[in-house]
C-alpha cells in the first residue's frame, strides 16, 4: 500500500519536472520581452537593462532554468515580478477558493449522480428518457454558460443569489455559502451529467449479475441490494471519470470565476498572463499539476477500496 | 481471402460497422428525424456563416457609441446592439464564422495528431505505444484553460492558437479512442494473413486498419467539434481570443458586464451557441446509433429495472382461472404438501415476435422434509419454474399460475417486503455457478453475516460466530480465514459451500438448489452432494432440486419430476421411476445418463431433437 502510494507520487514528481520544465522552455524561449511587458515602451534602455539585471533575464535561460529547478524543489515558487509578492503566497489565497468551487461540485456531482444514475437505471422509462435528454444537454454545454443563465434567471430576475462576488468563509459562512452556490451548480451541472450517465451504463450491467439475484434470494433489502452491492459493484468506472471530471471543472472554475468576479487561481492566472507576469503563471501550473496528481492518487485509492480485486498489497 | 468475408469473420463487430458505415448509414440517417433534423440547422448556421456580408450590411466590431444598447425591431438593428452599439444581429452572422473555423481547427489538429498516433500506437506496440500513451497521459493531466493562459501569456490574444493548443490538448481522447480500435484489430488472424503473404504495413493499416477507425473517428469528431465551439466562446469570453473577430463568447462577455441593464442580450448567442453545439452532438450520438442499433438499448432499460420491482413480476401476474390441472402433477398428495404449484406458466415478451412460453402448465408439489428433482436437458423451463417460486424471474417474464402457495401463503398476493421475508428465511437457494453468485467486493464472512443479521437479528458478534459455525459444517477446514477471504481469493468449490452455507444460514423450511454441482470438478461433486443430503436430513428440509443429471437424482431424490421443453412429462416417485420410467424421454434420459453404454435409444435423439416437442408432449399424455 505504501509502497503503492510512493510510486505513484514518484510518477507525479516526473510529470510534474517535465510539464514545469516543458512551461518553463515555452515561457521563456519565444515570444514578447517581458521587461517591456512590465516597464512599457516608454521606459529608457538603462532602467530597461537594470529591470533586465534584477529580474535575471540577462542571464542564459539554461542558467535560469536551473537555478528555477533548485528554487522549485524547496518549494520557493520565486517572486511575482509585478507585485513582488512571493508566488506561493498569492498563490495560498487563491487556491483555497477555487478548490471549494471545484470540490463542492465534486462532492455535489458524486452524489447527485449516483443517485440520478440507479434511479435512471432502476425505474427506467420516463426518468431515464429525461436524464439521457438533460445529459446530452449539460454534456456539451460549457459551464460558463449555463452560469450566465443561471446568474440571469436567478440573480437577476428572480434575485434569490446574489449574481457576483465571493465572501471568505471568515468574514461570513452564510454570505459564504450564497457566495458559492452559484458557481458550485454551474459546474456540477455538466459534471452530474456525466456521471449519471456513466452509473446508469454501469449499474444495468451490474443488476443483471448472477450475484445480484443470489442476494435478492438472501431476502435482503431492495435499499441495501442497490445502494450497499450494486452501486458499489457499479461505481469503478464512474469514480475513473471522476478523475477527468476534476480536470476538467478545474478548467470550468477559471471561466466561472470570470462570470461571478470570484478572486480564484483562474481570475490570477487570467491577470498574470495578460500581465506576463512568468513566475505567477509557472506557480499555477505546477499547483494545479499538483492538485491533480494528488486526486487521481486518491481516486486511485478509493478505486482499490471499491473492488478488492485491484487492491494494492 | 477477399476483405469482407475475412472480416466478417474474425472481426464481426468492427467489421460490421465498417460495412455499414460504407453502405446504409446515409439512409439509416434519413430515417432518424433527430439527425435531419441537426442537419438541416447545422446547414442554416454554414450558411448564414457563409454568406454573413449579404444578410446584413452592419459591421459586427464596429464600435458606434450612438448606437449603444440600441432596442430589437429597429432597421438599423433587427436584434438591437450591445453596449458599445455593434449590431447584435450582424454578430451573430458573423459569430457563425469564429465558431465554425473555431470547430474546424479544434477537430482537425485534434484527429490529425490523434489519429496517426492512435493508428502507429496500436499498430506497431512497443515503444511508439509506450510514449504515445506516456504523452498522452500528461496531456489529459493538464487543465486545458491553464495551458491556453500559458501559451497566451507568451504569444499574446489569438483564437486559432488558442483553439490549436486545446486541439493539442484533447487529442488524447482521440488516440485512445484510436488506439484501442486498431489493438483490436490488430489481434485478428486476418492481419496476420495479410502480413504473411506479404502486403506492407501502409498497405495494410490502409486497406484493413483504416476502415476501422473511420466511424468511431467520424462519432468523435462530432464531439470535438462540440466541444470546439464551446472553447472557441470560452476563449472570447475570458477575453483572450482576437479582439477584432465577431464572436459569440464576445457577445456574452458584453451582455454578462451589462447583465443588469441589459439582460436580453445572452439570449441570442446563448441560443446560438447551445443550438450549434447540440446539433454537433446530437448529429454524432445519431450516426452512433445509425452504426450500432439503438434497440439494444431499450431492452437493456427493461432488463435493469427489476430490482426495484421486487417480486411483482409474480405478484401483479394475473391468476388464470383454472384449465385444467395437469394429470401429470403430483397434486394427489397436496394435503400436508409445504409448496404448491399448479397451471404455471410462464412467458416472455418478445420485442417483434410472438411471445415466447417457455413454461406450460406446470403442476407440481413437496411436502416438508421431502427431496424432488426437477429434471430436463437446458432450455427445458426447470430453472424458470424454481426461479418462479423464488420470486425472481426477470422483469420481461410474466408468470401465471392456477395456484402458487408456500406454507400456506399464496405467492402471487405477496408484496415486495413480505418477499424479502420469505426469501432467505424461509427459502433457501443455492444457485449454479459459485464464482458469480458472490459479490466480490466484500468478503465473504459480511455476505454470510448480512442476512443473517437482516433475518434473525443476530448482533455482529453473534452472526459472525454463526457464519463460522456455518463455514466449519460445510466442510470448510480454515472457516476464519474464509470469512476474511474476498471470493476471488477462494477456489470454486470453496465458494459452492460458502454459498450453500448461505442459504442454510437461516434455517429455511425449502431449498432450492439449480444445479448446484453442475459448475464443479467431479471429485467435488460428491461431496458437495453428500452436504447438502446431510443438511436437509439434519434440518428436516424440504429441497428442490434442479439437475439434468439423473447420477444426482438418483442420489438425493425422493420424487421426480421430469420436464421438457417447458412441460412435466413424468412423474413419480424415484424409485419408480428408475424402474419403470414411462415416459420414452424419460427413457432417453436415463440411457444417455448411463456412461459408456451404447444403447438403440440414441438411434431415437436424433428423432427427438428435430421433432416438434408439442405433439411430442401430446403422445406423451395420451
Amino acid at each position: 500500500m505504501l509502497l503503492f502510494i510512493l510510486r505513484r507520487l514518484f510518477a507525479g514528481a516526473v510529470l510534474l519536472f517535465v510539464i514545469g520544465s516543458v512551461t518553463f522552455f515555452l515561457l521563456n524561449l519565444s515570444g514578447q520581452d517581458p521587461v517591456r511587458q512590465i516597464l512599457g515602451q516608454a521606459a529608457s534602455a538603462t532602467v530597461a537593462e537594470g529591470k533586465r539585471h534584477e529580474l535575471g533575464l540577462d542571464q542564459p535561460v539554461l542558467a535560469r532554468y536551473g537555478e528555477w529547478i533548485s528554487e522549485v524543489v524547496t518549494g520557493n515558487l520565486g517572486t511575482s515580478w509585478f507585485n513582488n509578492q512571493p508566488v506561493t503566497s498569492l498563490l495560498a489565497q487563491t487556491i483555497p477558493v477555487t478548490m471549494s468551487l471545484v470540490l463542492g461540485a465534486i462532492l455535489i456531482t458524486s452524489f447527485l449522480g449516483a443517485a440520478l444514475g440507479v434511479l435512471a437505471a432502476v425505474r427506467g422509462g420516463v426518468v431515464d428518457r429525461v436524464l439521457q435528454i438533460l445529459s446530452t444537454l449539460f454534456y456539451a454545454i460549457p459551464s460558463f454558460l449555463v452560469s450566465l443563465v443561471l446568474v440571469l434567471v436567478l440573480a437577476v430576475q428572480l434575485g434569490v443569489l446574489p449574481a457576483t462576488g465571493f465572501v471568505p468563509f471568515g468574514n461570513s459562512p452564510g454570505g459564504w455559502l450564497t457566495s458559492i452556490t452559484l458557481p458550485v451548480v454551474s459546474l456540477a451541472l455538466g459534471a452530474t451529467s456525466s456521471v449519471a450517465l456513466q452509473v446508469r451504463g454501469s449499474m444495468i450491467d451490474v443488476l443483471e449479475q448472477d450475484y445480484v439475484r443470489t442476494l435478492r434470494a438472501r431476502g435482503l433489502s431492495t435499499r441495501s441490494i442497490l445502494y450497499r452491492h450494486a452501486l458499489r459493484n457499479a461505481s469503478p468506472p464512474a469514480v475513473t471519470t471522476l478523475s477527468l471530471i476534476f480536470i476538467v471543472l478545474i478548467s470550468g472554475a477559471v471561466i466561472v470565476e470570470k462570470v461571478f468576479n470570484i478572486p480564484g487561481i483562474g481570475t490570477q492566472a487570467n491577470l498574470a498572463a495578460a500581465q506576463g507576469d512568468l513566475p505567477v503563471v509557472l506557480g499555477v501550473v505546477l499547483v494545479t499539476v499538483t492538485m491533480v496528481v494528488l486526486v487521481n492518487l486518491l481516486l486511485d485509492l478509493v478505486q482499490g477500496w471499491l473492488n478488492p480485486k485491484v487492491r494494492v498489497a | 481471402m477477399s476483405e469482407n468475408t475475412s472480416s466478417g469473420a474474425a472481426a464481426p463487430l468492427l467489421a460490421d460497422e465498417a460495412n455499414v458505415a460504407r453502405y446504409g448509414l446515409f439512409h439509416r440517417l434519413l430515417r432518424d428525424p433527430v439527425a435531419v433534423i441537426s442537419a438541416v440547422i447545422l446547414a442554416i448556421v454554414v450558411l448564414a456563416a457563409v454568406f454573413a456580408p449579404l444578410l446584413t450590411n452592419q459591421d459586427p466590431v464596429q464600435n458606434k457609441l450612438a448606437d449603444s444598447l440600441a432596442p430589437p425591431f429597429t432597421a438599423a438593428h433587427p436584434l438591437g446592439a450591445d453596449s458599445v452599439g455593434r449590431d447584435v444581429l450582424a454578430q451573430l452572422l458573423y459569430g457563425a464564422r469564429t465558431s465554425l473555423i473555431g470547430a474546424v481547427i479544434v477537430v482537425v489538429v485534434c484527429m490529425g495528431l490523434g489519429v496517426p498516433a492512435g493508428i502507429l500506437a496500436g499498430y506497431f506496440r512497443g515503444w511508439i505505444d509506450s510514449t504515445g500513451s506516456w504523452i498522452s497521459n500528461a496531456l489529459m493531466s493538464l487543465p486545458a484553460i491553464v495551458v491556453l493562459l500559458v501559451v497566451l501569456a507568451r504569444v499574446g490574444r489569438s483564437t486559432p492558437l488558442a483553439l490549436a493548443v486545446f486541439g493539442i490538448l484533447i487529442a488524447p481522447a482521440a488516440f485512445q479512442l484510436i488506439r484501442g480500435s486498431v489493438r483490436a484489430v490488430r489481434e485478428e488472424l486476418y492481419i496476420d494473413a495479410a502480413r504473411v503473404s506479404g502486403l506492407s504495413n501502409a498497405r495494410i493499416m490502409g486497406r484493413h486498419v483504416l476502415p476501422v477507425v473511420i466511424a468511431p473517428s467520424i462519432i468523435q469528431g462530432s464531439q470535438f467539434a462540440a466541444a470546439g465551439i464551446g472553447i472557441e466562446a470560452g476563449i472570447a469570453f475570458l477575453g483572450l481570443g482576437t479582439s477584432d473577430h465577431a464572436s459569440w463568447g464576445l457577445m456574452l462577455n458584453d451582455a454578462s458586464q451589462n447583465i443588469f441593464v441589459a439582460p436580453s442580450l445572452i439570449v441570442w448567442p446563448t441560443i446560438a451557441i447551445v443550438t450549434t453545439i447540440m446539433v454537433f452532438t446530437l448529429l454524432g450520438n445519431s450516426v452512433r446509433d445509425a452504426l450500432t442499433g439503438t434497440t439494444t438499448n431499450k431492452k437493456r432499460r427493461s432488463m435493469g429495472a427489476r430490482v426495484l420491482t421486487g417480486g411483482s413480476s409474480t405478484s401483479a401476474a394475473s391468476r388464470e382461472v383454472a384449465q385444467q390441472a395437469s394429470p401429470l402433477g403430483p397434486t394427489s398428495r397436496t394435503t400436508d404438501a409445504l409448496l404448491v404449484v399448479e397451471g404455471l406458466k410462464i412467458t416472455y415478451a418478445a420485442q417483434d415476435r410472438a411471445d415466447k412460453t417457455v413454461v406450460h402448465d406446470v403442476s407440481l408439489s413437496l411436502r416438508k422434509g421431502e427431496i424432488l428433482g426437477l429434471v430436463g436437458e437446458s432450455g427445458s423451463g426447470k430453472s424458470q419454474t424454481a426461479f418462479a417460486v423464488l420470486g425472481l424471474l426477470p422483469g420481461a417474464a410474466r408468470m401465471n399460475a392456477t395456484s402458487l402457495i408456500f406454507n400456506g401463503q399464496e405467492l402471487p398476493k405477496l408484496s415486495s417486503e413480505q418477499w424479502n421475508n420469505l426469501r432467505g428465511r424461509q427459502i433457501g437457494y443455492i444457485p449454479q455457478e459459485p464464482m458469480s453468485n458472490l459479490d466480490p467486493s466484500y468478503r465473504i464472512g459480511f455476505q454470510l453475516t448480512e442476512p443473517m443479521r437482516h433475518h434473525l437479528q443476530l448482533s455482529k458478534t453473534a452472526a459472525r460466530q454463526e457464519a463460522l459455525r456455518l463455514l466449519a459444517r460445510v466442510g470448510i477446514s480454515d472457516p476464519q480465514r474464509v470469512f476474511d477471504s474476498y471470493p476471488h481469493e477462494i477456489s470454486g468449490g470453496m465458494a459452492q459451500r460458502v454459498l450453500i452455507a448461505g442459504a442454510v444460514s437461516c434455517n429455511p423450511e425449502l431449498l432450492i438448489a439449480d444445479e448446484p454441482t453442475t459448475a464443479l470438478d467431479v471429485t467435488v461433486q460428491a461431496e458437495v452432494l453428500d452436504l447438502i443430503r446431510d443438511l436437509q436430513s439434519e434440518r428436516h428440509m424440504a429441497v428442490l432440486l434442479v439437475t439434468h443429471n439423473f447420477g444426482v437424482v438418483a442420489d438425493l431424490c425422493d420424487q421426480v419430476a421430469v420436464m421438457q421443453a417447458g412441460r412435466i412429462v413424468e412423474a413419480a416417485s424415484a424409485l419408480e421411476l428408475f424402474a419403470n420410467p414411462r415416459h420414452e424421454y424419460t427413457r432417453m434420459l436415463l440411457d444417455s445418463t448411463m456412461e459408456n453404454a451404447p444403447s438403440r435409444r440414441q438411434m431415437a435423439l436424433s428423432q427427438w431433437q428435430g421433432s416438434d416437442t408439442q405433439t411430442m408432449n401430446q403422445d406423451a399424455i395420451s
